[in-house]
């Protein structure tokens, strides 16, 4: 298979990504406005909100991460692109890798950027913000390649938002366990490589798991 | 399989849940053919056309393909925010294809709609695009379902001459059509 299907999903989900207009910003207000709100909930002490502020993080990404999953492959199944894409493409699980990876890199990576800010109001120590924000990239990329799975098997169910969550949620608890620990642990850590390894995992996969998924909703 | 055997569908069955939809039926396509499945509604036109087109596994029988398909499924496969001219030029690339969409959309009468968003289209413009699709590569087989369905009188002309000229070149059509066919089949198959 050459790469200009892959390169046409990608172009495709970003023109779509792009049209849809403040849509792919909903994770990112979740995300802002879940961590906002933990200071009403916990109290503004300092030293609380300062030691549990990169798991409140770590919390608001793994939610966020599932608002707008459900869009990612039931519209292909609805308006029949599926169709298109399963005869005429070597790897359905490919496409969906790229369709996940793409609505990552709209909706899921912003959050990453977003997280200074966020964590200096959550009064984050500056020196556990460079592990913390590559920690999210990662978590990220698990949450949104788990969910894709999820938003794939629910894909010709009718509002699936909780069916999907009912799914990936416990795919997401190893990536939150060492998520966690690494930022106190920084990267030369065990919690790091298993971090590392998780997401290694979730890219080999998750692809195959959507594609047999895809397959099985389009019959 | 004999060379000009374009597809070869033997002791084909489905069930849908309890029920059986159509059992051992067999469908064979050579160059040339038109074959219309016909038959009442649920009577699973739809699912033997998906079988063949490889979309669904058969339940029974076996399917042997000789190349490519096109497949205009009654869900055009738009995108809602793709114009006519976006929706090809997207395929034109997954297929590697170097025919402009611009002269294909003049062809099936959408040049006045190349740049509008699929849904502001009308079933009828969202059919033709659909339909742009058989010209953007050529394949030898064709598999469409209901593909008359919301085209006007000129669209259904058009489509004609597009399975008539297929026809002609050496390519086959199979297609689920309900109501009087405008163009003349080869072979029907009831299920």
């Amino acid at each position: 298979m050459s790469a200009a299907p892959l390169l046409s999903a990608f172009r495709q989900s970003l023109f779509e990504a792009w049209a849809s207009g403040a849509g792919v910003l909903l994770p990112l207000g979740f995300f802002a406005g879940t961590a906002a709100m933990v200071p009403f909930t916990l109290g503004s002490e300092a030293e609380l909100l300062s030691r549990v502020g990169p798991g409140i993080l770590w919390l608001a990404l793994a939610l966020s991460s599932m608002v707008t999953l459900e869009r990612v492959f039931q519209a292909d199944l609805q308006d029949g692109a599926l169709d298109l894409w399963l005869q005429d493409t070597g790897s359905i699980s490919l496409v969906a890798a790229i369709k996940t990876l793409t609505h990552w890199l709209v909706s899921g990576f912003p959050l990453v950027l977003l997280t200074p800010l966020i964590g200096f109001m959550l009064g984050v120590p500056t020196t556990k913000m460079i592990p913390a924000m590559i920690g999210y990239s990662m978590g990220g990329l698990i949450f949104f390649l788990w969910g894709g799975v999820a938003a794939a098997l629910s894909a010709s169910v009718a509002r699936a938002g909780l069916l999907i969550a009912l799914i990936a949620l416990p795919l997401y608890v190893p990536a939150l366990i060492f998520g966690v620990q690494m930022i106190d642990a920084g990267f030369n850590s065990p919690s790091f490589m298993l971090l590392s390894a998780s997401t290694l995992f979730a890219l080999g996969v998750a692809p195959a798991a959507m594609g047999a998924a895809l397959r099985l909703a389009a019959e | 399989m004999n060379k000009s055997l374009l597809i070869q569908g033997r002791g084909l069955g489905a069930v849908r849940g309890e029920r059986v939809l159509f059992r051992e039926i067999s469908i064979t396509a050579t160059p040339g053919d038109l074959i219309l499945l016909r038959g009442a509604n649920g009577s699973g036109k739809t699912t033997l056309l998906r079988q063949l087109a490889g979309l669904s596994e058969p339940q029974n029988g076996e399917i042997e393909r000789a190349g490519l398909h096109h497949w205009i499924g009654h869900t055009n496969g738009l995108k809602a925010h793709a114009t006519p001219e976006s929706h090809l030029r997207h395929w034109g690339r997954v297929w590697g294809s170097e025919i402009d969409p611009t002269t294909l959309l003049k062809e099936m009468g959408l040049s006045r709609p190349a740049k509008v968003p699929s849904r502001m289209l009308s079933a009828g413009q969202k059919r033709r695009t659909a339909l742009a699709r058989l010209k953007l590569q050529s394949r030898p087989l064709w598999l469409l379902d209901e593909p008359f369905n919301a085209l006007d009188t000129s669209g259904q002309a058009l489509l004609a001459d597009l399975i008539t000229t297929h026809r002609a070149t050496g390519g086959a059509v199979i297609a689920a059509l309900h109501g009087a066919a405008a163009v003349e089949a080869s072979s029907e198959v009831t299920l």
